[in-house]
C-alpha cells in the first residue's frame, strides 16, 4: 500500500499527475467513463484509490459519472471525475446541479479538438467558453488551466481546495498535450501540502439552514447521516434548501451563488507574470499555450520589442480588473489559445478599447508555434 | 448512531410525522393520485425496519413521484431528470453503511434514466428503488411514457400509442436485480412489507407500484378514478415467484402482482471491497 502523498521526483504524464494531485488532496471517490485523452486519469485512480481506502467506479456514461461524484460528495467525501469534450458536454446538466446545490467536486477536462468527436487524440482549448457557460442558466464557476504535468499535480490540489472552500464544482481545464506528455513532477512532503476542507456546521441542528451563508458567503455543509436532515434540490430554493417558486427566492439564491465567487475574486484568481515590468506588448495565455507565449516573449525581446506574458492560472472567474489595468498602459494585448477566439473576446471586452486586442488562435490539433505570435507582433507593432 | 427522535406534542400527532417535513405540507399531488399512498407505505416501511433514521437517505429524480424526496424528513436529494440512480450509487459506494432509497416515477427511471437502472441492477448496487408507475408523464401533463400501454391516448399520442411498454419486473430480473416485486396502491400492507423486506435485502431491490393518474392519464382513457382502483382489485392476481416473462401489464388478461425475484448475490460494494482488499462494511 502506497501512501497518499508520493513524496519525491517522478517522471509522469499530466494525466497521472492529476490523479496523484487528487489523491494527495484527499480525494476518496472517483466516478468516470473512459474517453481519450483523459482515460489515463481514470486508470491511475483505479489503481491508486484502494491505497487510501477510497472508491473507484467506472460508470455507464459521463452523466452517471458526474451524478455519482455529486452523490459521493454529500457523504462528506472529496470526489472527482475526469473527461474530455464529448463527455464534458454530457456532464453539463449535472454540473449545473452541482453549482445550484453548492456541491464541492472536481472535474478534470483534458481537452481535445471539437466540435463533436473532432480530433480525439489531438490537443485543443475549445471548451473554455463551455467551461464558463456550458450548463443552462446563470452561474459562477471556477476553472484552472495547467500548462505542465507539475501544474496538473498542483492545480488538482488547488481545485479541491477552492471547491471545498467555496462549495462549487471546480474545473481543471487541461489539454491533450499536457495530459499525455511526461515531465519531471516533484511531489513535496505531505506536511508541505496545504489542504482545505469544507466548512462544517456547528450549533443547534433544529435551527440549521442549509444555505445560510457564512462569513465568506459560503454556507457550512453537513454530510449525510450527520443528523441535519437536509433537503437538497436543483429547484430554486430558500436558505433552508426548500423549493421556493418565486422571483424573490430566485434573486436571493442567485445573489448567494454569484456573491460567494464575485466577492472573493482576490482570493480565487491566480495569475503569473513573465517579463511584465516594462512590457508594452502583453501576451495573455493559459494552459499549454503558455509555453508558446513564453518562447514568443523571449523571441520578441531579441527583436527589440518589450513583450511580456500574463499567464491565467485561473481562467474563470476572469481577471477582469487586471486586464483593464494592463490595457491602460500597453500598446496591445495578444491572446494565444488553441481555438478561434474564446478567451480572446473576454480580453477584448475587458480592454474596453483602451488597447487593441489581437488573437493568435488555431483550429486545433497542435500547439501554436511561437513564430505565429512573432509574425503578428512584427506586422502590428 | 443517534436514536430516532420522539415528539411529545400536546396535540395528537400522525404516526409518521417524525418522518415528514410537515412545514412543506400541503404537497403537490392531485386528488385521486396514488403517489401519497406509495410514499406513506415507504415511510411506514422505513419506520418498521427500526434502523436509525440518520442511516437512511432518499434520492429522487424529476417528476411528480420525485417530489417525495422533498417531503421526507431524512437527508434527501431531488436531483436531475433520470439521474437519481447514479447519484444514489455515488452515495452508496462512498458510504456503504447508508441505506439508500430511490423514490421516483416510471418516466424518470425507465425512459431518460433507463440506462442507469440496468447498470445499477447489473452491479447489484445495494440500493432500494421504488418506482411509482402511473403509465404516463404526470407532471408535464400526460405524455406517452415507456410504460404507456399500446393504443392508449396521451397528449403526444392523440391517435393512440403506437409503441409497446416495458415489462419492468422482467427488465429488472434480466439486468440482475436481487429483489423484484410489484404491487398496486390498493395493496398497501403487502407494499409496506415488501419495501421493508427490500430495505433489509442486500443488493439491488426494485419495487414497481401501479398507481393511478386520473387527471392526466385516466381522463384521456375513459378511466374514472374509481375505475382504475377497480381494475387493481378485480384484474390483478398475487402470484409470488411468478416468471417475470409473464409480468406484462394487461388488465384484460390479469396483471400479476407479488414478489418475482428474491436471490442472493454479492453486492457492488462488497465485491469492490473484496477485490480491492478494503475492509468490508459491517452489514
Amino acid at each position: 500500500m502506497k501512501p497518499a502523498v508520493l513524496t519525491g521526483e517522478h517522471y509522469i504524464t499530466g494525466d497521472v499527475a492529476c490523479a496523484e494531485g487528487a489523491i494527495a488532496a484527499g480525494c476518496k471517490f472517483f466516478g468516470a467513463y473512459p474517453i481519450t485523452p483523459a482515460t489515463e486519469v481514470a486508470e491511475h485512480m483505479a489503481e491508486r484509490l484502494p491505497d487510501v481506502n477510497g472508491t473507484f467506479i467506472q460508470m455507464e456514461d459521463e452523466i452517471a459519472a458526474i451524478a455519482s461524484i455529486l452523490g459521493a460528495a454529500w457523504t462528506g467525501t472529496k470526489s472527482m471525475t475526469a473527461t474530455s469534450g464529448p463527455g464534458f458536454s454530457l456532464m453539463m446538466e449535472n454540473l449545473g446541479l452541482g453549482v445550484c446545490t453548492e456541491t464541492p467536486c472536481v472535474i478534470i477536462n483534458v481537452q481535445r479538438t471539437g466540435p463533436s468527436t473532432g480530433l480525439p487524440t489531438l490537443t485543443g482549448q475549445g471548451d473554455m467558453m463551455q467551461a464558463r457557460w456550458g450548463s443552462h442558466g446563470d452561474y459562477e464557476i471556477i476553472a484552472l488551466a495547467p500548462a505542465s504535468p507539475q501544474d496538473c499535480f498542483y492545480h488538482t490540489i488547488l481545485a479541491f481546495n477552492l471547491s471545498e472552500k467555496y462549495r462549487v464544482p471546480v474545473l481543471v481545464m487541461a489539454d491533450e498535450i499536457v495530459g499525455h506528455m511526461s515531465e519531471k513532477v516533484i511531489i513535496p512532503d505531505a506536511s508541505k501540502i496545504k489542504l482545505i476542507d469544507r466548512p462544517k456546521p456547528r450549533g443547534r441542528k433544529d435551527r440549521f439552514k442549509l444555505y445560510e451563508p457564512g462569513p465568506n458567503g459560503v454556507a457550512p455543509m453537513p454530510a449525510i447521516g450527520d443528523g441535519y436532515n437536509v433537503h437538497v434540490t436543483g429547484l430554486t430554493h430558500d436558505e433552508r434548501g426548500y423549493p421556493a417558486m418565486s422571483v424573490e427566492a430566485q434573486e436571493q439564491m442567485m445573489t448567494n451563488l454569484k456573491g460567494k465567487i464575485r466577492n472573493n475574486l482576490d482570493d480565487i484568481i491566480e495569475t503569473e507574470e513573465y517579463k511584465m515590468d516594462d512590457a508594452d506588448i502583453v501576451i495573455v495565455s493559459y494552459g499549454i499555450s503558455v509555453r508558446t507565449g513564453l518562447t514568443a516573449v523571449d523571441e520578441a525581446r531579441k527583436l527589440g520589442y518589450k513583450a511580456g506574458l500574463l499567464r491565467l492560472v485561473t481562467v474563470w472567474p476572469f481577471p477582469e480588473q487586471m486586464i483593464k489595468d494592463i490595457a491602460e498602459r500597453v500598446r496591445g494585448l495578444i491572446t494565444v489559445e488553441i481555438n478561434l477566439g474564446q478567451v480572446h473576446y473576454e480580453v477584448e471586452r475587458c480592454a474596453g478599447g483602451k488597447a487593441p486586442a489581437y488573437l493568435v488562435g488555431s483550429a486545433g490539433g497542435k500547439i501554436i508555434h511561437p513564430d505565429k505570435v512573432i509574425e503578428l507582433i512584427k506586422e502590428t507593432f | 448512531m443517534t436514536k430516532n427522535p420522539k415528539k411529545y406534542n400536546k396535540q395528537p400527532v400522525h404516526p409518521l410525522d417524525d418522518l415528514i417535513r410537515t412545514d412543506r405540507i400541503p404537497h403537490i399531488w392531485c386528488s385521486g393520485c396514488g403517489i401519497g399512498t406509495v410514499f406513506s407505505s415507504c415511510l411506514k416501511a422505513i419506520k418498521a425496519t427500526e434502523i436509525p433514521y440518520n442511516r437512511f437517505t432518499m434520492v429522487s429524480g424529476i417528476g411528480c413521484s420525485a417530489r417525495g424526496a422533498g417531503y421526507v424528513n431524512l437527508d434527501s436529494f431531488h436531483t436531475t431528470h433520470g439521474r437519481a440512480i447514479p447519484f444514489a450509487s455515488g452515495i452508496k459506494m462512498a458510504n456503504p453503511d447508508l441505506k439508500v432509497i430511490v423514490f421516483s416515477g416510471d418516466g424518470d427511471l425507465f425512459a431518460i434514466g433507463g440506462n442507469h437502472f440496468i447498470h445499477a441492477a447489473r452491479r447489484n448496487m445495494d440500493i432500494t428503488v421504488v418506482c411509482v408507475n402511473n403509465l404516463t408523464y404526470g407532471m408535464t401533463g400526460g405524455q406517452v411514457a415507456a410504460t404507456t400501454p399500446n393504443n392508449a391516448n396521451t397528449t403526444t399520442t392523440p391517435f393512440g400509442n403506437p409503441d409497446s411498454p416495458f415489462n419492468l419486473p422482467l427488465m429488472a430480473y434480466a439486468s440482475g436485480a436481487s429483489y423484484v416485486a410489484r404491487w398496486t396502491i390498493l395493496h398497501t400492507r403487502d407494499l409496506t412489507d415488501s419495501i421493508n423486506e427490500a430495505i433489509n435485502k442486500k443488493g439491488f431491490s426494485f419495487i414497481e407500484v401501479l398507481s393511478p393518474c386520473p387527471i392526466n392519464y385516466g381522463r384521456r382513457n375513459k378511466e374514472k378514478p374509481l375505475d382504475t382502483l377497480k381494475l387493481y382489485q378485480d384484474n390483478t392476481i398475487i402470484k409470488n415467484g411468478a416468471d417475470p416473462v409473464t409480468a406484462d401489464i394487461d388488465f384484460n388478461r390479469g396483471v400479476i402482482l407479488g414478489k418475482f425475484v428474491d436471490t442472493e448475490r454479492n453486492t457492488c460494494d462488497d465485491m469492490y471491497a473484496s477485490t480491492c482488499h478494503r475492509p468490508c462494511s459491517d452489514d
